[in-house]
């Protein structure tokens, strides 16, 4: 590239990167400047809303539910999909198809229309089963569907499942044995990938919970809204350094340890799926 | 067992040893066809069955002309402007950033981080997306105090932020980043040596972009778009966090009709909103797919 | 193939003057000098980071030196963006427009150029058929085997009628039996035109079989410049020798002007090498073996280890004590010498080439 070239881009680039970059970070720093002002016109800043936030129960309860519920939905994924995904590839791989399609179906149904649905079912559920907000689960884990599947079925390519199953099971291994010793160790990577997903999708989640009349961690930040602003925005900012974190830890982690040709192609779909979870992940949480 | 699960069967072709073992390895699949079958397949049936019946049960289509009312009108309405003009500043937006990240190091740090942040603020919605903003530009937000104290007041005729086009600036927060994710891809496919052999041959920039990348990257920059269109029509929490009275936009009408007496004397309503809304997306949706393998077809 | 100068003459004088080029504290080319005459094919030969694609970028107006000038048909274009230099590229990969038809990629040049649409159209089926693909003009680069898109890329390259035609490893990507018919394909259809054209390759056999001259780079300097035949027998420096053709190196001592090694004496490429030790690069086949019967010793004598055979000749390795050298010779020659054999070297007396360095004595 000739010099002129390469100047105008690096200037293009610089000029985009600034934009932007202020677009974006100037609503966190407002929030953050938002949360630690004080009480009166010109009174110094304080953490008061941020110690706000442990001394509200309602927000306590709330926090502490959504990340019950993250974990029990992240542990249900992992236990209903990647056993029936590998069962698929090992013994039904004409299917492979439906389950893909199944599993990407919540990506085209908005949260917001499928939740009309879901209302006569946990009708049904709160007064048969039970009317804690744990029940969420069962919702949350299809709105994590696409995203988990995306992400083990990246996984699952990047190994040959077939020869390790049959090495295993001709040593003599149990279903069990296989699943736990043999096909997750050598998933790890993917396996977090799916995890993190389904977490930070959870603790994001705002529709169901509102429209089901539960109070998670994002309806109780809107309800504390109302009635103190600052320690919301304080909650909302903490929430969101989480999903920051938890997001980082996910590019740093998702890269599977194979053979260079199929790291590549694994790790084009992994962060695909990463790129698409961050894309539409709130779509619940929107 | 679903229609997949008896097409299977019939396709089955490899012979397996013993109807026995081929029924027991069946039931490897119950699990999540069950499952699937009653969070995803019953609500959907509820929404199609219910949006065709009566309180009653018998067929009707009322409810669907039901969404003739002006008020449902204005609601599709706001919710299509909003989407659209969202997604088209977000596909603008966010395809100058893809360009800028697609033309550094591929294996760069602000490759990375800049990737790694579109993770993150595209899946900043909602409740703490709308706060971040009233924290800004709202009407004691960080932002417009600071032009206020300096001359700028852009609430002139009273506070927008909390009406149509506050709503497409805050969407827009999260569209970019979707649009980069997206995005990328079929930038990152783009090869250097077109531009080079476009040169070799005498082309200069304008024909470069006119003849060779512009027509390469059109179709995956329409489907992006579309999909930033389906995702800004979904979305229910940024409004509802925003938007305390008043139904703007689809979404939140089917959230009045879900939580108010009004609304749930007339079930088959909201039931009708919600399969319109399944259907737009669906149909976008279709066509992102469709023109995303186009391009995969000569970019990869 | 190197039938010398062109039939058509459309050819023009190329004259890259003291180019040089670093990226960052890297020197790619430090002082390249090289002049192409109308109608040649020079083929830049080197192994990766010699700097010969370097070279070709800047002939090409795509990279811009720090020093030096380029000069076209007596034009300097040192200065003159790639996009006006005239020139036809073809790249080691991806380099046809994937969205267009194998047919409108060829006419793309002429639009550019703005030739009307009938003759370009024209034009641009003369060329296809040129290169053999008449059939394929309305293929899709992903519907064409990686040789049949680089012969359209040739076709597009010819079809603006360039002054320089250049060549970036054009072979490189494509399997070994493709890349031999392909190119004496492309030397072909460079004599029929007679566009001077620059070639660059890191494969010897490549440059040796096509080029009019072969310019052998290493670390950005030219280390040897001529036709193939000298390169191959008369190397310049021991780096030429080594890359070019397979050598063996044997152990002598350098005395007036001659090499002994092990008691054969070898004239020298450079009688004026001064005495003391030295490595004698001497080619297989230069060497000859006979199976050992004599009573009589000789210091060259060595046990046959493995015979490659390579159809019409045949390659033998021998150990020689203190290492291995590799003899070619005719196979009808080297029945005898089989594994284990005993076998005395003969070496014939061509020049060689002296290296100095510290390496093992006799290593092929």
């Amino acid at each position: 590239m000739t010099r002129s070239r390469r100047f105008k881009l690096q200037l293009f680039r610089i000029t985009i990167f600034i934009v932007l970059g202020a677009f974006f970070l100037v609503p966190i720093g407002a929030m953050l400047e938002f949360s630690t002002r004080g009480n009166a016109i010109n009174a110094p800043r304080n953490l008061d809303a941020w110690k706000n936030i442990v001394q509200t129960p309602e927000l306590v309860s709330a926090i502490t539910a959504s990340l019950e519920l993250a974990v029990i939905t992240c542990l249900a994924m992992l236990v209903l999909l990647l056993p029936t995904m590998v069962w698929v590839r090992l013994r039904f791989p004409q299917l492979n198809r439906a389950i893909e399609f199944i599993c990407l179906i919540p990506l085209t149904v908005p949260a917001i229309a499928l939740v009309v649905g879901m209302v006569p079912i946990y009708r049904w559920i709160n007064i048969n089963l039970s009317d804690s907000i744990l029940t969420l689960a069962f919702a949350y884990l299809i709105l994590v569907l696409p995203y988990s599947y995306r992400a083990l079925d990246a996984g699952l390519s990047a190994i040959d499942l077939k020869t390790l199953s049959e090495a295993a099971r001709s040593l003599g291994a149990r279903w069990g044995t296989v699943m736990l010793r043999v096909v997750v160790p050598n998933m790890s990577s993917a396996i977090v990938n799916a995890s993190l997903i389904s977490v930070a999708l959870v603790l994001g989640e705002f529709t169901f919970a509102n429209l089901l009349a539960y109070e998670n961690l994002q309806v109780a930040i809107n309800y504390v809204s109302l009635v103190d602003a600052g320690t919301s925005i304080a909650v909302a900012v903490a929430a969101l350094l989480f999903a920051f974190a938890l997001l980082m830890i996910l590019s740093f982690v998702g890269r599977p340890p194979v053979p260079v040709a199929k790291a590549e192609d694994a790790e084009f779909r992994v962060s695909q799926t990463v790129g698409l979870s961050g894309g539409l992940i709130g779509r619940a949480g929107r | 067992m679903t229609a997949a699960g008896s097409t299977a069967i019939a396709a089955a072709g490899r012979p397996i040893a013993g109807s026995r073992r081929l029924s027991l390895s069946w039931v490897g699949l119950v699990p999540f066809f069950i499952y699937t079958g009653l969070f995803l397949f019953l609500p959907t049936l509820i929404i199609v069955v219910g949006s065709l019946t009566t309180k009653d049960g018998a067929f009707t289509t009322a409810n669907f002309s039901g969404i003739a009312q002006s008020y449902l009108v204005k609601a599709f309405g706001a919710s299509i402007v909003i989407s659209a003009a969202s997604a088209a500043v977000g596909a603008v937006g966010g395809a100058l950033l893809a360009y800028a990240v697609a033309t550094g190091n591929p294996r760069g740090v602000l490759r990375r981080t800049v990737t790694s942040a579109s993770g993150v603020f595209a899946q900043f919605g909602g409740v703490t997306l709308a706060f971040a903003f009233i924290a800004t530009v709202g009407y004691t937000g960080v932002v417009y105090l600071f032009l206020k104290d300096h001359g700028i007041d852009f609430y002139p005729k009273g506070v927008w932020l909390y009406d149509l086009p506050g709503l497409i600036l805050i969407y827009t927060y999260f569209q970019i980043p979707l649009m980069l994710i997206v995005f990328l891809p079929a930038l990152d496919g783009i090869r250097p040596q077109w531009r080079e052999a476009t040169e070799s041959l005498g082309g200069g920039t304008w024909h470069y972009w006119r003849y060779v990348a512009g027509p390469l990257l059109a179709p995956s920059f329409l489907g992006c778009t579309l999909l930033l269109f389906a995702n800004s029509f979904s979305a229910y929490a940024t409004a509802a966090a925003l938007i305390t009275q008043g139904g703007v936009i689809v979404p939140l009408q089917i959230a009045n009709l879900l939580t108010s007496e009004t609304g749930r004397a007339a079930p088959g309503l909201a039931k009708a909103l919600a399969l319109a809304m399944i259907v737009v997306v669906l149909v976008v949706t279709t066509l992102y797919t469709l023109l995303q393998r186009r391009t995969s077809q000569w970019v990869r | 193939m190197t039938t010398g100068a062109s039939a058509a003459g459309r050819g023009v004088e190329v004259r890259l003057e003291d180019l040089q080029r670093r990226y960052g504290a890297a020197t790619a080319l430090a002082g390249l000098t090289l002049t192409l005459a109308p109608g040649e094919l020079v083929a830049l030969l080197g192994p990766s980071g010699c700097g010969k694609t370097t070279a070709l970028r800047l002939l090409a107006g795509l990279e811009e030196p720090d020093s030096g000038k380029v000069v076209v048909d007596g034009v300097d274009v040192t200065n003159v963006p790639a996009n006006k230099r005239d020139i036809g590229m073809v790249f080691q990969a991806y380099s046809l427009f994937p969205h267009m038809t194998a047919i409108r990629n060829v006419e793309f040049g002429m639009q550019l150029h703005d030739v009307g649409s009938a003759e370009r159209r024209k034009r641009a089926g003369d060329m296809l058929e040129l290169v053999g693909l008449s059939a394929h003009a309305y293929k899709y680069a992903h519907q064409m085997s990686g040789g049949q898109q680089q012969r359209v890329a040739l076709a597009r390259a010819l079809a603006i009628e360039p002054k320089v035609l250049l060549l970036d490893e054009p072979l490189s990507a494509l399997d070994a039996k493709v890349r031999s018919r392909l190119r004496d394909e492309i030397r072909r259809v460079q004599l029929e035109v007679g566009t001077t054209t620059l070639f660059v390759t890191h494969d010897q056999e490549e440059a040796l079989a096509i080029a009019d001259r072969v310019g052998v780079m290493n670390a950005g300097r030219l280390e040897q410049l001529g036709p193939p035949t000298t390169i191959y027998s008369r190397p310049a420096t021991p780096f030429v020798a080594e890359f070019v053709g397979l050598t063996n190196r044997l152990a002598g001592v350098v005395k007036d002007g001659e090499v002994d090694v092990r008691g054969a004496r070898l004239p020298l490429v450079k009688p004026d090498t001064p005495n003391g030790p030295a490595i004698a690069l001497v080619r297989p086949e230069a060497v000859s073996l006979v199976v050992d019967g004599d009573t009589v010793p000789s210091p060259l004598v060595g046990t046959v280890i493995a015979t490659a055979f390579l159809g019409a000749t045949s390659r033998i390795t021998v150990d020689m004590g203190d290492g291995t050298v590799l003899a070619q010779m005719p196979t009808s020659e080297a029945g005898a010498l089989t594994a284990g054999t005993r076998v005395k070297l003969a070496l014939r007396k061509d020049p060689v080439l002296i290296a100095r360095d510290e390496s093992k004595p006799t290593e092929a």
